[in-house]
């Protein structure tokens, strides 16, 4: 038995479903959502850890199945055909989404366990129904929006997901959390809204929604109709702000810092990409070939100003989760580099851009979780007080930094292939500007890093432990971390599957390229200094346990940071000029400006 | 031809006027009754427009259930109105914030009128694939075969937004009624008028569902009337509504989109394909998943009017 019949094997009978496999993952957390409804109760929570297990194992047939038969997928609803009926269809992006999508719900709902037992005695708690509900909710819109082959089909998963998505921000019931999912609710409907008026476009001038055919027919045409130019940038411009992409992120950092950890880590790792994964598909599946150098310098720019903005105010952050809130939105930049990229080398931008998705949404649930976890042993997560909680935590602090590690970009991480594919692309391209920017985020996300690893290492437990976390919940956050940090050395092989489904993309060409010099010396070092050098500085900054004798300077301090006190003026400068972008006037402005600015750009070049 | 143009020009240029009215007006209460009148005239639109279907789900569901949800959080709002007014921001912003939506919404007219004539359709590839459906209303056929993912998708996303509504309940209120509705008043014309309206309008319901699967109606809209029949009969305080802990009340909220799950996995046996209708039995069984998602979602629409479980529930209602 050879090594890829041994891989098919487990999965042979659910292969040989062909299209029909793709049922499951779309349906299976529907009946999920449905089943929790009617059972409720005390045993909740084990139950939907069946489900998402069968979960697991259906993406992990999919994938399989998309990457052993080196094609995509295809399924026609109830027998009907597009334009009349609907399709789904999984690619290698959709079987890549779906897989990293099931392997961290469940690591989810491992954890979850825990913070959603019903308390013995009563029947069932208001948070238990809500958390496992949503949380099917959420599955079943991701799986929905990565599946779906039409545009109204898409606009109902988002809405799923949405619907599914803004309750668990405000779980707690704080009135602080609610004003959090209300803004994160109203700024996504008008992303929906948005959304659906292009979509309204496309049928007006096309007179069908499936995907494939509205490639097809504008292939044709000599150049966009200006209904579909309008179309392309309210779709766009809707994502982004579903996306919360600078200077749209008015919604993220309160949602993503204010729901409980297990919600944070679904939120922060996979919903945001539901949004974004669709603008792929609008750019490379609905329109290729319409992506015109001016809108790909617009996205990339956006997703520029996220990583320098995003890190910079993570740094001035006092609160850990909030941190960790401000790097989702740093690290949702990066994706957007792959607009201007993929022009001239769409292989390696796509490839990094993919990698950036998975091992994100592995390594930012594992922060999130980890800070869940040192939240509720600690009973706060102000960072300057988290000193000493290496020797109450010693597992989940480790999950942080190997977590933090991908988010750097240290090899042999997904982070550190993104990183490198990345950077190739922008030496084939000549794009150099791009390059400094993921340099300076890097070195950016490494000095936040060291300033929480730094406190957690250093100096006795400050406060008192009010709560010892589950066994369970701390060798699940270390497992993603793992997953993040360990993604470079899977056989570059398996990467083949980002090119499924995609003409002349060769994935573990770039992977291979990428890994063989990893861990030369030359490269190592030179990959490492700058990030030590960083080091050093924030842990010459850090405060020592004899300067903390002082009560009331360290008081004085909390509101200082990292970036110590010739850079105080222009944090605060730059933390003005967030809480400025995040009123919703300006937001408002942002969202109207930049749809114009699409539409110019895309209207230019067609 | 005249007068009927005569009539659509006056409709658009109302439409038109109260749309700026709905939204230059301060009050948050009369922006809603003046988006209530706005929604009935966008459903004399559609009907001009030979849209019937999305006439009456207009006028049933984004204008009649909306308007009343509307209502009630301009109520609650009320107080703290004049605060959020006196926020706002300055006149620049605002001039330019108009300016871009104006930029923009005529930039959308120009496009919309920049749209192929004549339309390309499928109504055409509708009608030709209707009859296997057994329906006549392509409506229908549309909602319920063609695309009946979207249909089955859009039922349980009403879930969610329940889930959401009961989510910000006080932890130890959890379990019991909603508690959001107006206190009943005993004694009032409402009694009478929540004992003698329900029965015309359960049958009304009953007859937009029946009919929708050959002329103009369907399950939401007939699913609207039902609830509005429920919500009369709760304000007046004839009954009480249930809690959220009852197993029966939980069972029928999911039964609907089960039922539809459950006959559209048949299908992939006995009509080899998810979601598709043996030949043949494709109307009885549309009519089944018709009639059962309307009670679903009538008690979902009711239950997102009546909020949240609450612990002080209303005392003085009659049980």
């Amino acid at each position: 038995m050879d090594s890829s019949s041994l891989l098919v094997s487990p999965f042979t009978s659910l292969i040989e479903l062909g299209g029909l496999l793709l049922v499951i993952p779309l349906m299976l957390p529907v009946i999920g959502l449905l089943l929790a409804l009617m059972l409720g109760g005390r045993f909740l929570g084990r139950f939907m850890l069946l489900l998402l297990l069968l979960g697991l194992i259906a993406a992990l047939a999919v994938a399989t199945a998309v990457l052993t038969g080196g094609d995509a997928l295809l399924y026609h609803l109830g027998g009907w055909a597009p334009p009349l009926g609907v399709a789904l269809k999984a690619d290698g992006l959709s079987a890549i989404l779906l897989l990293v999508s099931a392997v961290v719900i469940l690591a989810v709902g491992i954890y979850a366990q825990r913070d959603f037992r019903v308390p013995p005695g009563a029947p069932e708690t208001r948070a238990s129904l809500v958390f496992w509900m949503l949380l099917m909710g959420v599955w079943a819109g991701l799986n929905a929006a990565f599946l779906g082959q039409d545009l109204f089909t898409l606009f109902v998963a988002l809405e799923l997901l949405t619907f599914s998505a803004v309750p668990l921000v405000a779980l707690d019931g704080r009135a602080e959390t609610l004003a959090a999912a209300l803004r994160y609710l109203l700024f996504a409907l008008l992303g929906s809204v948005l959304y659906l008026l292009g979509a309204v476009l496309f049928y007006g001038t096309y007179a069908t929604l499936d995907i494939a055919l509205l490639a097809e027919r504008i292939a044709g045409a000599p150049s966009l109709p200006p209904p579909i130019v309008a179309a392309a940038a309210l779709m766009t411009v809707g994502l982004l702000a579903k996306t919360a992409l600078f200077p749209l992120h008015l919604w993220l950092p309160p949602a993503h810092a204010g729901a409980p950890p297990a919600a944070s880590a679904i939120l922060s790792a996979l919903v945001v990409k539901a949004s974004f994964f669709l603008i792929l598909r609008i750019w490379f599946d609905v329109l290729p070939g319409a992506l015109n150098p001016m809108t790909a310098q617009i996205l990339g720019a956006l997703g520029a100003g996220a990583i320098l903005f995003g890190n910079l105010i993570a740094l001035r952050q006092a609160r850990l989760k909030l941190l960790i809130a401000y790097s989702t939105v740093a690290q949702i930049g990066y994706l957007f580099l792959i607009f201007p990229l993929a022009a001239s080398a769409e292989s390696l931008a796509l490839t990094g851009g993919m990698l950036q998705v998975v091992s994100h949404a592995c390594a930012k649930a594992a922060m999130f979780m980890a800070a869940g976890l040192l939240a509720g042993t600690l009973g706060h997560d102000r960072i300057r007080d988290l000193g000493g909680s290496i020797r109450v935590l010693p597992i989940t602090v480790l999950a942080f930094g190997l977590a933090g590690l991908s988010l750097i970009g240290i090899q042999p991480s997904g982070g550190y292939l993104t990183k490198t594919l990345l950077t190739a692309a922008v030496d084939g391209t000549g794009q150099w500007w791009w390059g400094l920017v993921m340099q300076a985020g890097g070195l950016l996300t490494a000095a936040y890093l060291f300033w929480v690893l730094g406190h957690a290492l250093s100096g006795p437990p400050s406060g008192q432990v009010v709560a010892r976390p589950g066994r369970a919940q701390e060798l699940v956050v270390l497992a993603l971390a793992l997953a993040a940090l360990l993604l470079g050395l899977l056989p570059p092989a398996l990467f083949d599957l980002v090119g499924v489904g995609r003409a002349g993309l060769d994935a573990s060409a770039a992977v291979s390229t990428a890994m063989a010099g990893a861990f030369g010396w030359s490269k190592l070092w030179g990959d490492v200094w700058p990030i030590l050098v960083v080091g050093l500085l924030v842990l010459g900054m850090l405060p020592w346990p004899d300067r903390q004798a002082n009560a009331s300077e360290r008081l004085a301090a909390t509101t200082s940071s990292v970036t110590g006190h010739w850079a105080a003026a222009l944090g605060a400068i730059l933390e003005r000029a967030d809480r400025g972008l995040r009123k919703w006037p300006v937001a408002g402005l942002s969202l109207l400006v930049l749809a114009l600015a699409l539409a110019a750009a895309i209207a230019t070049g067609s | 031809m005249t007068s009927a143009l005569v009539v659509d020009a006056a409709l658009a240029l109302l439409v038109l006027g109260l749309a700026l009215w709905v939204i230059s007006t301060r009050a948050a209460y009369s922006a809603v009754v003046g988006f209530v009148a706005y929604g009935l005239l966008m459903a004399i639109v559609w009907v001009r427009l030979a849209a019937v279907d999305v006439a009456m789900t207009e006028a049933a569901l984004g204008t009649g259930l909306t308007g009343l949800l509307l209502l009630g959080a301009a109520a609650r709002l009320a107080p703290y109105e004049a605060a959020e007014v006196s926020s706002r921001p300055g006149r620049g912003l605002r001039m330019l914030i108009g300016l871009l939506c104006a930029a923009i919404a005529l930039g959308l007219a120009a496009v919309v009128l920049m749209l192929p004539d004549p339309a390309p359709t499928l109504a055409l590839l509708v009608a030709e694939n209707l009859p296997p459906t057994g329906v006549g209303n392509p409506v229908t056929g549309v909602l319920l075969a063609h695309r009946a993912i979207d249909t089955l998708l859009e039922s349980v996303v009403l879930i969610p937004a329940l889930i959401g509504v009961w989510s910000v309940a006080a932890d130890p209120a959890w379990g019991g009624r909603p508690g959001s509705l107006p206190r009943p008043q005993s004694g009032s014309a409402l009694t009478l008028l929540a004992q003698v309206l329900p029965p015309f309008g359960i049958l009304i319901g009953i007859h937009l569902v029946w009919n929708g699967a050959d002329d103009p109606g369907g399950k939401f809209q007939g699913a609207t009337v039902l609830a509005a029949m429920w919500i009369l009969v709760l304000i007046a305080g004839l009954r009480e509504p249930p809690a959220v802990r009852d197993q029966r009340l939980r069972v029928l909220l999911v039964i609907g989109a089960l039922v539809f799950i459950g006959i559209g996995v048949a299908g992939i046996w006995l009509a080899d394909a998810f979601l598709a209708y043996p030949e043949g039995y494709a109307k009885p069984l549309i009519l089944a998943i018709e009639a059962v998602l309307t009670l679903s979602i009538a008690l979902t629409l009711g239950l997102l009017l009546a909020g949240p479980p609450a612990n002080d529930h209303r005392s003085g209602g009659r049980s």
